[in-house]
């Protein structure tokens, strides 16, 4: 499973490096968006609640574009009758697909929060880097195992740029409370990390339960 | 009663059974089965032989792909009785209710490749497959033939396991669809319309990664590459490549894994003649995989299959130039 899990991603990285579809429009979404913030509020600098808000809205709202654009190269050119046919593991195809779209994330984020920053925030992020990092990672754990699995629940429908937002992001929002919670007290002027083991622990708990679900329900997904 | 007419055939190590079946009887014509839905097509008899004669065929040891030979492998060489109805494929019905008669009774001591008996598969409300029954002996060919939106692909794709029967039951080299779907991928080899290949990737990558998923080894990767005359262009994106080009890895991708049955939906399209040639000995008979054959060319379909199966709006019909009508 490990083997062909490897080959699917390594395929998928490849592609995506070719085509360039995924990664630099949702990159360009984030940094555009975050101009909008700044001119649309007005306001030079955020900080606390509304700066993670805004941080948070924006990139779970970019990952709508990398989640529809996922199964995309299977669904056009006939991937998934490709892995149907070989003697894999279907849960291969989602571990595969997630840590796509993980490292997706983590590509626009390398832009998207130095962006945030230049554009919107107000403190500085120096001192409270490694915690922003966990709750980065954390959050895109999260949003990588349900954007696998609403895509390629969508994959196969015809009005999968709907259904896509219509199912991710109710399906996102305690994730975003909790990336929001955990990331506002590192937006304060006076950082205060008091809570953040607790909103830790919540997005571990959110990435355990969905992935659990969907590895159990993946298979269905792909049934005729 | 007429008393048969027997024929004995005696093949030895390597030897093809149905070409010996040619030599020792050049015209036989074929072994009807189910009202004339489905034979096995040998050969043309002259004159031929009357109805209820027989052929018996002597088996010592054959071919690995040989259906027969294979029996040779799980006992000890014996003598293995092919008993082959013959008869006229547009004239005589045989009576497939007589055990006798029945398709299967050639290669009765193997299971089946593939086995259907009342298939049914539907798209919503409307009937794409209906009252399929066929059995294709292993080694054996089965051409599928109908006209637009007869059900071909779809037949194909119920036996790639991609889609799952409604009705009736369908056993796919020993597997009962869809309850065990899981043991049929990595043995058959699919050549549908679409190529299966990502176009952003080249050849070698194609197959590269198909490899992967079949754990199959690099070596032969470009073994196949070589066989199908694409080792100059194999680094190049698949876009880039022409269409029959791109058959031709697609050809490559579908034996990759050395599959035991090959189900080819038209597989000769968008090939020149050299190149259809030369994939003959990957997906053509001398393959000697079992083989199911979608194709329009009537005349060429059943001239390279042993059995043959005429479809029109999903049901089965007799394989003849009305299908097209």
């Amino acid at each position: 499973m490990i083997a062909a899990a490897r080959a699917i991603l390594r395929k998928d990285l490849r592609i995506e490096w070719r085509t360039k579809e995924s990664v630099p429009a949702m990159t360009l979404f984030t940094v555009t968006v975050y101009v909008m913030f700044h001119f649309g509020l007005d306001r030079d600098t955020l900080d606390g609640e509304l700066a993670a808000g805004v941080l948070w809205v924006t990139v779970l709202l970019a990952a709508v574009i990398g989640v529809s654009r996922l199964f995309a190269a299977e669904r056009e050119q006939g991937g998934i009758e490709g892995l149907l046919l070989a003697p894999v593991d279907r849960t291969a195809l989602f571990v595969a697909k997630a840590a796509a779209l993980f490292i997706f994330l983590c590509a626009v984020e390398l832009v998207a929060v130095p962006a945030f920053a230049l554009f919107l925030l107000g403190p500085g992020l120096d001192g409270a880097l490694p915690e922003l990092l966990a709750i980065l990672a954390l959050g895109n754990l999260g949003v990588a195992a349900v954007g696998a699995l609403v895509s390629a629940l969508a994959a196969e429908t015809r009005a999968r740029e709907l259904i896509v937002p219509l199912l991710l992001l109710p399906l996102l929002v305690p994730l975003l409370i909790a990336c929001a919670q955990a990331t506002e007290p590192l937006f304060r002027p006076v950082a205060g990390p008091e809570d953040l083991a607790r909103w830790l622990g919540l997005l571990t708990l959110y990435d355990v339960v969905f992935v659990l679900v969907s590895v159990a329900v993946f298979d269905y997904l792909l049934e005729d | 009663m007429i008393p048969p007419r027997v024929a004995e055939v005696e093949t030895s190590a390597r030897e093809n059974l149905r070409t010996r079946l040619l030599e020792q009887a050049p015209g036989l014509v074929a072994v009807v089965h189910d009202q004339a839905e489905v034979a096995l097509v040998v050969g043309r008899l002259q004159p031929p032989l009357a109805q209820h004669e027989e052929l018996v065929a002597h088996v010592d040891e054959g071919h690995s792909r040989d259906a027969a030979a294979q029996l040779d492998v799980e006992q000890a060489p014996v003598e293995l009785e092919c008993v082959v109805e013959v008869a006229h494929l547009e004239h005589d019905v045989v009576d497939p209710h007589e055990t006798r008669h029945g398709l299967s009774i050639g290669f009765a001591a193997m299971e089946p490749a593939i086995e259907l008996d009342g298939l049914e598969r539907r798209y919503g409300e409307r009937l794409a497959l209906a009252g399929v029954t066929v059995s294709v002996p292993r080694g054996a060919t089965l051409a599928v033939l109908g006209a637009n939106g007869a059900g071909k692909t779809t037949l194909l794709r119920v036996l790639a396991g991609l889609l799952r029967p409604h009705a009736g039951t369908a056993r796919v080299l020993g597997a009962e669809l869809p309850r065990e779907r899981w043991k049929v991928p990595g043995k058959v080899g699919y050549l549908g319309h679409e190529p299966l290949l990502y176009r952003e990737l080249s050849g070698r990558e194609n197959l590269a990664y198909h490899a992967a998923l079949h754990d199959v080894g690099s070596e032969r990767i470009e073994a196949l590459l070589a066989a199908v005359d694409m080792e100059r262009r194999a680094d190049e994106p698949v876009r880039d490549l022409s269409r029959g080009m791109v058959q031709r890895l697609a050809v490559a991708r579908t034996v990759l894994h050395d599959p035991e049955l090959l189900l080819l939906d038209e597989p000769r399209a968008n090939l020149d003649p050299a190149a259809a040639e030369r994939l003959e000995p990957l997906i053509g008979r001398e393959s000697g995989r079992t083989r199911v054959l979608v194709s329009h060319d009537v005349e060429g379909a059943l001239a390279e299959s042993d059995l043959a199966l005429g479809l029109k709006g999903g049901r089965p019909a007799a394989a003849d130039r009305e299908l097209y009508r």
